[in-house]
């Protein structure tokens, strides 16, 4: 049996307890949420803290409301299957709570919060295995400094790929995130967490802590994901596109964001594909041509599942229907 | 470093106390197993792709692998053991029998606490939500199939129709 | 050539002594949805598994295995491991150095390597301590050092490498097996052929993926006695092998318990390093030791589907009737021999018993590599010539403009026929099988329309067909012994206990003994008690491999309960003062069939009898008919019966993409009788799911990347995540049809069924693909980005196909030397290749 490696384990009750504690213990300690990310790698001995802090006696992180202004704030704690069923979601941001059903297997989203969704690690084929397979390739540079990418063994950096389902989503909604750390808390919006490196792949400070998010008022906008993978569950996105186009009262795109999840180290913006739309109605000639021209910046590696030349060819297909979809 | 203290600690399993003593780091499922002899839990990946370890916890099923067994302190646990009623097997048990769900036996306890906590929810559930419900549970042996047929017969039955199974799902079309 | 001559037929017993006839309506248990004798223990989660079980003092082992793909163990220092707390023993290679192997000519394993690894998981030292994580914190002190070896990748590679060869044995270089079978006069068949194909195929190895992970339990008491509790579906070869490595301790010391499996497929019927090793470590130790696999660890056992590539040359008329067929394979067989010379075989063997093949050329070659080892999965060898074979005769259709299912249909291998390799057919109910599913699936209305869902997905309609044997006709090693047998106890108090060695794998063996025991002694199935699976209480089954349970253990069951009848028709004859002829056993009572009023209880029959008789046991047992093969290789392939599969599959293929699904499957299977019609139905549906799985996404890819001169080649995913595996939502509707055509060498004329069914899926897909779409995919799994390959080809202008390169620089080039040649029966050949130096000498002789 994979068994867990030992540690000792904190239970603070508060943010601030927690930032405290992870402060204290500094690299030996590191925060779960759900488990559903953080155990399975330490099972795999990808990380070995030897002090774990889970965050699910800490109340405000737990907290799911609207806002007087029509917002919606999630606390990073909140389990995905609460989320999924959770009728404001679905009445208002069907997108996100599209995406959310998507993850994994509905087992799993129980324990799995939203928090630790977008936090979750970086995937790679070369890294997501247990101790023993690394050691035959003598690890790669996510596993131990000294190593390569065994992705792009010339290339300076990891790339380990964004595999989290609702982040392309949440990014392209522009919803913020906040941050409390020793000094207080801040407020991101959730495109500026994250890095594109496999390995440094958050914005955020070790010891800061994710405790909301909060989605813009719907209204004006629609948003959808479409997600590329092998099976209708257990399987992490090679491919997750998150789309959010805003219009005027006559269908004019006024704004779009997109992002290519499962496609790069971070939800990469197809930024040609963005502007083509602005300004125009959608027809299915943009909306083709919007798709066409995802295919540049998606930077797929062959380290997740299916075939890396495929998974490029069949992205502008997928985005051309996630927009589509937000119609 | 040095290791950590056992925790001592109080579960509430299948309705009854179980006290134990166990190392922070240990899972729900190796407590189970090994330190409460409760061995109808199984277990196939212990990483959570497989669902075979599921338990549920004040009634949601989760993956026993993957929660600590301290966080389960003081929470309602159930595992394939505690489903029977006194001698007799409940009604989804006794479907999934008699249709020859459980073919090896190994994934089947983990698809009865799912699909148990399914039936709770949802007493008439379609084909597509049995799909979904049993989404997170592999089984190498049956397709399935035999699984969805016994959970809609046992749904029919707790509903407390006189159902019985279809001609085609025993003798073929 | 069809059997006309009864003599020909078998008649090693009488002629047809299993009931094959008995009319359906005069059968009480048989082919009755009865619960399986171990089902509700099952839902109860009582069932103890191997990984469940403990003994006091009990240790646990965790064996530290190769990180290189190829090399020399220069040094192994467990010094610093031996120092943990808490460590109880540890062994190397050293400590066992006697080889073993599941076949008696590849005996190339060891529980240990002790000189060479060749394979990342090539298991290298094992590590007993008081805790798991103990053990395997110890096997990270443990310094292994290595002279790295050049890799063996592919069966090219190793056709091009002469050295370093991965074994010292073979035919040479890195070839473990040569097979060269020609059968007829080939050049006459396809000179009368009408239309000549050669296709070139590609089938993906893959793993059998029990969701029980691999575990042993070994306990060597203090009188001297070893039991090994493990999950194995083989325990008398487990039995052997640890008797052969554990000498000189005695085979009679040694007690195999299969417990349980919690699925096997093929993927538990070896003997493993980790049996061996737990079994030698508790003799080490003096106490209890249990090794339970990882998730990856199982995906170093393997022995899983071995990676085929096929050349295939098919001559037909112009009415598609098949002329000539010469058949290459080439075998990626792994690091070790394991089942490989079957399996070898295989891969050629049932060609001919689905359709009428006059005239047949088989070559094959297994190749070492530096893999996890290859062997037995559900269909033996024989689903990836079934792929190319299936696949051949779809475009064989195409190109003559024929309905595929009708040229299927006028191919058809006659029942009661000897094929050109001298296979003996007996029922044959394949043409059933495909009439079932063409007008279930509206196969002549809906094939070729291309409808559009309304998501723009095109469907498309695929048929295949199959065939598996019912059992191997020869035992793993060479002896004359029964395959089966089955003792049964009767006792005073009414019950029948049946000891017998076979072993359930969730496939419901055990109750096999107790529906046809009970059918036979009138008695209820649920009554009997079943002791099985253990090497010192029960006689030797060989084991659930090639589907021969059913078949074996039911017709020694059958004989063990007609004995037990008739004696206990003898002491009641004698009571009653009736003629044992007109005693009748039913509803749990023998009485006369004159007078139904007269009779007694079974368990007042058993009394009486005990009483004028004594203790009442008796025996039964089963070995195959004699083969008509009598050439060298014609051990494989035999059997007592042949069952028979045809699948038409939909599929709706998104032309953009490539992606497609399978929303309904039609699946008919002539099984020869169900013995029980649930059980029966679970295991055609089973094989419908692991099928669909190999033809959708399952296969063993290997990462192989180099940098700075280091060659890495490691399992790409072994993980239940990233190996593939369909779940709950990729599962089709499933329509079947069960087609009994009762075979009379079978316990009431069952056949097999666990099997069969799982062949004609992935030839199904990929022809529905055609369908759909127009494009072929010669290379299994079918998957995603293979179909958009091809529909890009399509787009393009070029060969709308993707597959290994379509000519002679497809496959290796390996020289097969003369064949063997044997005269077909039409041409009067009598079994004996007729240019074997080595056979006529052994005949002389």
């Amino acid at each position: 049996m994979l068994r867990l490696p030992t540690f000792s384990y904190h239970r603070p009750k508060s943010a601030a307890l927690a930032v405290q504690l992870k402060q204290q213990h500094g690299r030996e300690a590191m925060f779960v949420a759900g488990g559903t990310d953080l155990y399975p790698n330490m099972k795999r001995r990808q990380q070995t803290p030897t002090q774990v802090i889970s965050l699910q006696d800490v109340p405000e992180l737990h907290q799911l409301e609207v806002l007087p202004d029509g917002r919606l704030q999630i606390g990073a704690m909140v389990t995905l299957s609460t989320l999924e069923h959770y009728p404001t979601l679905k009445l208002h941001y069907p997108g996100l709570q599209h995406a959310i059903r998507e993850i994994s297997t509905p087992l799993l989203r129980n324990m799995g919060t939203l928090g630790g969704n977008l936090l979750l690690d970086t995937r790679c084929t070369y890294y997501d295995q247990t101790h023993e397979w690394r050691e035959s390739i003598d690890f790669c540079m996510k596993s131990k400094a000294e190593s390569i990418c065994w992705v792009a063994p010339g290339s300076p950096r990891c790339w380990a790929v964004q595999s989290s389902d609702s982040v392309p989503v949440v990014c392209a909604m522009e919803a913020e995130v906040e941050l409390a750390g020793a000094d207080g808390t801040r407020t991101l919006t959730a495109d500026a967490l994250y890095n594109d490196d496999g390995i440094q792949y958050l914005t955020k400070k070790p010891e800061e802590l994710l405790t909301r998010i909060t989605l813009p008022a719907s209204g004006g906008w629609k948003a959808s994901y479409l997600k590329l993978r092998r099976r209708d569950t257990y399987d992490f996105p090679v491919l997750g596109v998150g789309a959010c186009l805003w219009f005027d009262g006559d269908g004019v795109v006024t704004k779009a964001n997109i992002r290519l999840g499962g496609a790069g180290s971070y939800a990469i913006p197809a930024t040609q594909s963005e502007q083509l739309l602005v300004g125009s109605k959608l027809t299915d000639e943009l909306i083709a041509a919007a798709g066409t021209a995802a295919m540049k910046p998606a930077r797929t590696m062959d380290n997740t599942d299916l075939d890396v030349y495929w998974r490029k060819k069949v992205a502008p297909v997928f985005v051309a229907r996630a927009i589509a979809a937000c119609k | 470093m040095t290791q950590p203290n056992k925790v001592l600690a109080t579960f509430q399993v299948n309705g009854e106390p179980h006290e134990v003593a166990f190392l922070p780091h240990k899972t729900l499922l190796e407590v189970l197993r090994e330190e409460m002899d409760l061995t109808g839990t199984k277990h196939g990946c212990e990483l959570g792709e497989c669902g075979t370890c599921t338990v549920q916890i004040d009634g949601t099923p989760v993956l026993s692998c993957l929660v600590l067994a301290v966080d389960a302190v003081g929470k309602d646990v159930q595992t394939v053991e505690g489903l029977a009623q006194g001698a007799e097997l409940n009604p989804l048990q006794h479907c999934m029998a008699d249709l020859g769900a459980a073919q090896c036996g190994y994934c089947t306890p983990g698809v009865l606490m799912a699909a148990d906590a399914l039936l709770r929810d949802n007493p008439k559930p379609t084909r597509d939500e049995i799909k979904e419900a049993l989404a997170g549970n592999l089984c190498r042996c049956t397709g399935y199939i035999k699984i969805f047929e016994a959970v809609e017969l046992a749904a029919a039955r707790m509903r407390g129709e006189d159902a019985q199974p279809s001609k085609e799902s025993i003798y073929g079309s | 050539m069809v059997l006309d001559d009864p003599k020909s037929a078998p008649a090693t017993r009488e002629d047809a002594p299993w009931q094959h006839d008995k009319k359906k309506e005069d059968l009480k248990h048989i082919g009755k949805p009865i619960r399986k004798v171990d089902a509700r223990s099952k839902v109860a989660g009582l069932t103890r598994f191997a990984d469940d079980l403990r003994l006091p003092r009990m240790l646990h082992m965790k064996l530290l295995r190769s990180t290189m793909a190829h090399a020399e163990i220069v040094s192994i220092d467990t010094s610093k491991a031996a120092a943990l707390p808490g460590v109880k023993g540890i062994l190397t290679g050293k400590d066992m150095p006697t080889p073993f192997g599941i076949l008696p000519v590849s005996q190339d394993e060891h529980a240990l390597c002790p000189d060479k690894v060749r394979f990342v998981g090539d298991p290298v030292v094992a590590i007993a301590a008081t805790e798991e994580e103990t053990a395997w914190d110890a096997c990270r002190l443990v310094d292994v050092q290595y002279r790295e070896l050049q890799t063996v990748g592919s069966v090219h590679e190793a056709a091009g490498t002469n050295d370093p060869r991965l074994h010292d044995y073979g035919v040479r270089g890195n070839i473990h097996r040569l097979e060269n079978l020609e059968f007829g006069d080939l050049a006459d068949g396809f000179n009368r052929a009408e239309h000549i194909r050669e296709d070139t195929f590609w089938f993906e190895g893959n793993t059998h993926l029990p969701m029980e992970q691999h575990a042993t339990l070994a306990h060597f008491d203090r009188d001297g006695k070893l039991t090994v509790w493990s999950s194995t579906q083989t325990p008398h070869y487990l039995h052997r092998a640890l008797a052969r490595v554990l000498a000189p301790l005695p085979a009679h010391k040694i007690r195999v318990i299969a417990v349980q499996n919690g699925g096997g497929f093929g993927g538990k019927s070896d003997p493993f390093n980790h049996e061996i090793c737990a079994a030698k470590m508790s003799m080490l130790t003096g106490r209890p030791v249990k090794i339970a696999l990882t998730r990856e660890e199982v995906f170093w056992c393997h022995r899983g589907r071995h990676p085929v590539l096929m050349r295939s040359k098919i001559g037909v008329t112009k009415t598609g009737r098949i002329t000539a067929l010469d058949f290459h394979s080439f075998l990626d067989g792994g690091a070790y021999g394991s089942y490989g010379t079957a399996s070898t075989f295989y891969t050629g063997a049932l060609q001919t018993v689905t359709y009428a093949v006059e005239n047949y050329h088989f070559r094959g070659a297994r190749f070492f590599t530096n893999k996890a080892p290859c062997g037995p999965k559900r269909g033996h060898g024989t689903p990836q010539p079934r792929f190319a074979l299936e696949v051949q005769l779809d475009k064989i259709a195409c190109d003559l403009g024929l309905d595929p299912a009708q040229m299927r249909l006028d191919n058809l291998a006659p029942r009661d026929s000897l094929t050109a390799n001298f296979l003996r057919i007996g029922s044959m109910g394949l043409g059933a099988c495909i009439e079932k599913v063409v007008e279930g699936s509206g196969w002549k209305e809906r094939r070729g329309k291309r409808e559009v869902t309304k998501d723009g997905r095109i469907r498309g309609l695929g048929l295949a067909c199959s065939s598996y044997l019912s059992g191997a006709g020869l035992p793993i090693y060479w002896n004359g012994l029964p395959h089966s047998g089955v003792q049964l106890q009767l006792d005073r108090s009414g019950l029948v206990t049946a000891f017998c060695g076979s072993t359930d794998i969730g496939q419901g063996s055990d109750s096999i003994l107790g529906w046809i025991i009970g059918e036979v002694l009138g008695i209820d199935p649920l009554g009997i008690k079943v002791v099985t699976a253990d090497t010192d209480l029960t006689p030797v089954d060989l084991g659930s491999y090639s589907s021969r349970v059913t078949v074996m253990t039911g017709n020694a069951a059958m004989q063990a309960a007609e004995r037990a009848r008739d004696l206990l028709a003898k002491g009641v004859a004698k009571k009653l003062e009736v003629p044992a002829s007109r005693l009748v056993f039913a509803d749990e009572r023998v009485f006369d069939a004159e007078d139904p009023q007269k009779g007694m209880s079974f368990q007042d029959a058993v009394i009486c009898t005990e009483a004028q008789f004594g203790t009442i046991g008796t025996v039964g047992s089963y070995t195959p008919p004699k083969s008509a093969a009598k050439f060298r290789g014609g051990g494989v392939g035999p059997s007592p019966s042949y069952s028979y599969s045809a699948a038409v599959v939909e599929v709706e293929v998104d032309p953009e993409t490539g992606i497609y699904r399978v929303p309904k499957v039609w699946m008919a299977h002539d099984i020869g009788r169900a013995l029980n019609a649930a059980v029966a139905m679970g295991q055609i549906e089973g094989s419908i799911y692991m099928g669909l799985g190999e033809a959708m996404m399952e296969e063993m890819a290997y990462r192989d990347r180099s940098h700075k001169g280091k060659r890495v080649f490691v399992h790409k995913i072994p993980s239940l995540l990233e190996y593939k595996s369909p779940s709950a939502c990729e599962m089709p509707e499933c329509v079947t049809y069960v087609i009994e055509d009762p075979d009379k060498n079978g316990p009431f004329g069952a056949k097999e069924v666990g099997q069969g069914p799982l062949l004609p899926m992935m030839p199904a897909v990929a022809n529905a693909i055609f369908d759909a779409v127009g494009v072929r995919v010669d290379e299994n799994p079918v998957s995603f980005e293979k179909v958009f390959a091809a529909l890009q080809a399509q787009k393009a202008g070029k060969e709308a196909r993707f597959g290994p390169a379509n000519d002679d620089t497809g496959v290796p080039v390996v020289d097969f030397g003369e064949p063997l040649q044997i005269k077909t029966p039409w041409q009067g050949g009598d079994g004996t290749a007729h240019n074997d130096p080595h056979r006529t000498k052994k005949a002389a002789k």
